[in-house]
């Protein structure tokens, strides 16, 4: 399956390159309307039409993808950071802080999670800029997503703690933060990079998630989650079939994110 | 009864293994209560942490004087500091008294006994549904090897595992769909991937090579020799599958206008109902953790009983 996973990442980067270019490519800003020309069919000007509020709904499809292909990975780097910082200390003092630790993660992981998130979301001061919502949407992603990485780390990091050249590492001398920062870290790295890329299609889903209950970035900056709702009034103008182009972006994005992994890394 | 004969004592015996497992349970109960506090203290801690906490949509209403905005504002500062907060609410919890709803204006308790039945019944058919589908065909691929059964259920998987819950319950609601068998789809491509790993690294067992070389069939290979081995792993899948359901009916109740739980939380995150998603979290974390240790429960006593 290299074949997959080699047009997989292809695929990512072009996307990426497209988003990035964004401003270029775009024919208008993602939020200026074109009133007289609300839900048109495709035309040169507009290549998906424009959506009920006279907006370029191809400008927004490269926006929102920017936003999400952005700030999916930062929040899976967060998680990944917290999940290497929890799971690597409590694998690596082994013991009661082990115990300890694992058992918080145990707490965390049993909390049902999208409960929480739109409790906290629905929580934002009502006068919140776009920009911020949709960073505090994916910061609160990477922060309460590290439990159930955290607990593969901490049990990768039990096992290299126990291993020979740990051993000889500490009877060179290497102690304390030495010990865990060159010889445990770069020995996680694999197993952090996998979790990286689980992480970052979870969260984009969940942004959707929240974005389609009217919980996520707010409006106007177009998010994945906004972009997916507008589907609500797709049986009303039936045949617009431009309308699903977001919906097939969306899974071919999150499909190569999950062919970017080997069998191997992806969890049973 | 014969006389002169002894009379047989009865004594009632459980097996070894149910002993385990019923001492087992006040300890489960025991993790349960602490962890549903905790995690109850945990909800209320990020709620009054929420840079909006606080803050109404009514202080937005223009008819509102200075006076009554500010009387509104006295009414939620009455609870000075997290931990009073969290106390009273659990010496109210122990009244049975779960608060009153904000935005509905009806007690907590009542909109969850009303409510709470709906989206248990989903569940309980999503999950029906979505294990049998997804177990049948992953014992179907294992068991024939037949590729192209293996192609068309990866996609098909792939396809599901790539679409929010909130976009399916979209699709329901365009295809005039019923919707309660959406959960059944969230589940299925979970079910079904790990089911199909589980049996296919169970079937390559020796023991399973050494039966199957010894020429028995399908069905008895399954049944006596991969199911077992797979079945613990399998069990601790099912309280997985109910966190997983309860996750993905907040979008299908909240978009297919199903009157659960899941359309209640939206509703109180829409209107900012603190009380009410706080009770909200804690209900689905104790189902859950209720799911979660009947599932490894059952997985250790079939662990005990297969040794």
């Amino acid at each position: 399956m290299k074949w997959a996973r080699t047009t997989a990442i292809v695929f990512l980067l072009a996307v990426s390159a497209a988003c990035l270019l964004a401003n270029v490519i775009a024919p208008a800003s993602y939020a200026h309307q074109f009133r007289e020309e609300t839900n048109a069919s495709p035309s040169r000007q507009h290549p998906l039409g424009t959506d009920d509020l006279g907006r370029d709904r191809f400008a927004r499809v490269l926006y929102g993808t920017r936003v999400s292909l952005l700030l999916a990975p930062a929040a899976a780097l967060l998680t990944s950071l917290l999940a290497a910082f929890v799971g690597g200390i409590a694998g690596f003092a082994g013991g009661r802080v082990e115990r300890f630790v694992m058992a918080g993660t145990d707490l965390f992981l049993s909390l049902p999670w999208l409960f929480l998130l739109i409790t906290v979301r629905a929580l934002l001061p009502l006068n919140v800029s776009p920009i911020v919502s949709v960073l505090i949407t994916f910061a609160m992603l990477g922060c309460l997503g590290w439990a159930g990485a955290a607990r593969i780390i901490c049990a990768d990091a039990r096992a290299l703690a126990q291993s020979d050249f740990i051993l000889l590492a500490r009877a060179s001398g290497s102690t304390g933060f030495r010990l865990l920062w060159r010889h445990l870290v770069p020995n996680l790295k694999p197993v952090l990079f996998a979790q990286f890329w689980i992480s970052v299609p979870v969260f984009i889903l969940t942004e959707a998630n929240l974005g389609i209950l009217g919980l996520g970035v707010a409006e106007p900056l177009p998010s994945w989650g906004s972009l997916l709702r507008e589907l609500e009034s797709f049986s009303t103008i039936s045949g617009q079939a431009w309308q699903l182009v977001p919906l097939i972006l969306f899974i071919l994005v999150v499909s190569s994110f999950h062919l970017v992994l080997t069998k191997e890394e992806l969890p049973v | 009864m014969q006389k002169g004969l002894a009379q047989p004592t009865i004594v009632w015996k459980l097996p070894a293994e149910d002993i385990d497992t019923l001492s087992a349970l006040p300890k489960l109960a025991a993790k349960i209560l602490v962890t549903v506090l905790i995690g109850g203290f945990l909800g209320a801690t990020l709620v009054r942490l929420a840079p909006g906490f606080g803050v109404d949509e009514e202080e937005l209403d223009a008819r509102l004087s200075d006076r009554s905005i500010q009387a509104l504002r006295e009414t939620r500062a009455n609870e000075p500091n997290l931990f009073v907060f969290y106390f009273r609410y659990l010496n109210r919890l122990a009244h049975g008294d779960l608060g009153t709803s904000r935005t509905l204006q009806r007690p907590v308790l009542q909109l969850i006994a009303e409510r709470l039945p709906e989206t248990l019944k989903s569940v309980a058919l999503g999950l029906a549904l979505g294990w049998s589908a997804g177990f049948l065909l992953a014992v179907a691929i294992v068991m024939s090897r037949a590729w192209l059964l293996d192609l068309v259920g990866s996609l098909l998987v792939g396809v599901l595992l790539c679409l929010p819950a909130a976009v399916l319950a979209l699709l329901f609601v365009l295809a005039q769909a019923p919707a309660r068998l959406l959960l059944g789809l969230v589940v299925f491509p979970k079910i079904f991937r790990y089911s199909r790993n589980l049996l296919a690294r169970s079937s390559a067992l020796p023991h399973v090579l050494t039966a199957r070389a010894k020429g028995l069939g399908n069905m008895r290979v399954l049944v006596w020799h991969i199911l077992p081995t797979a079945a613990p792993q399998l069990l601790a899948l099912l309280g997985v599958t109910v966190s997983v359901a309860f996750t993905a009916a907040i979008p299908m109740e909240a978009l297919c206008d199903i009157p659960g739980i899941g359309q209640l939380a939206w509703k109180a995150a829409l209107g900012r109902d603190v009380a009410l998603l706080v009770n909200l979290t804690m209900v689905v974390t104790l189902v859950t953790l209720v799911a979660n240790s009947a599932s490894d429960l059952m997985g250790r006593t079939f662990r005990t009983s297969e040794a």
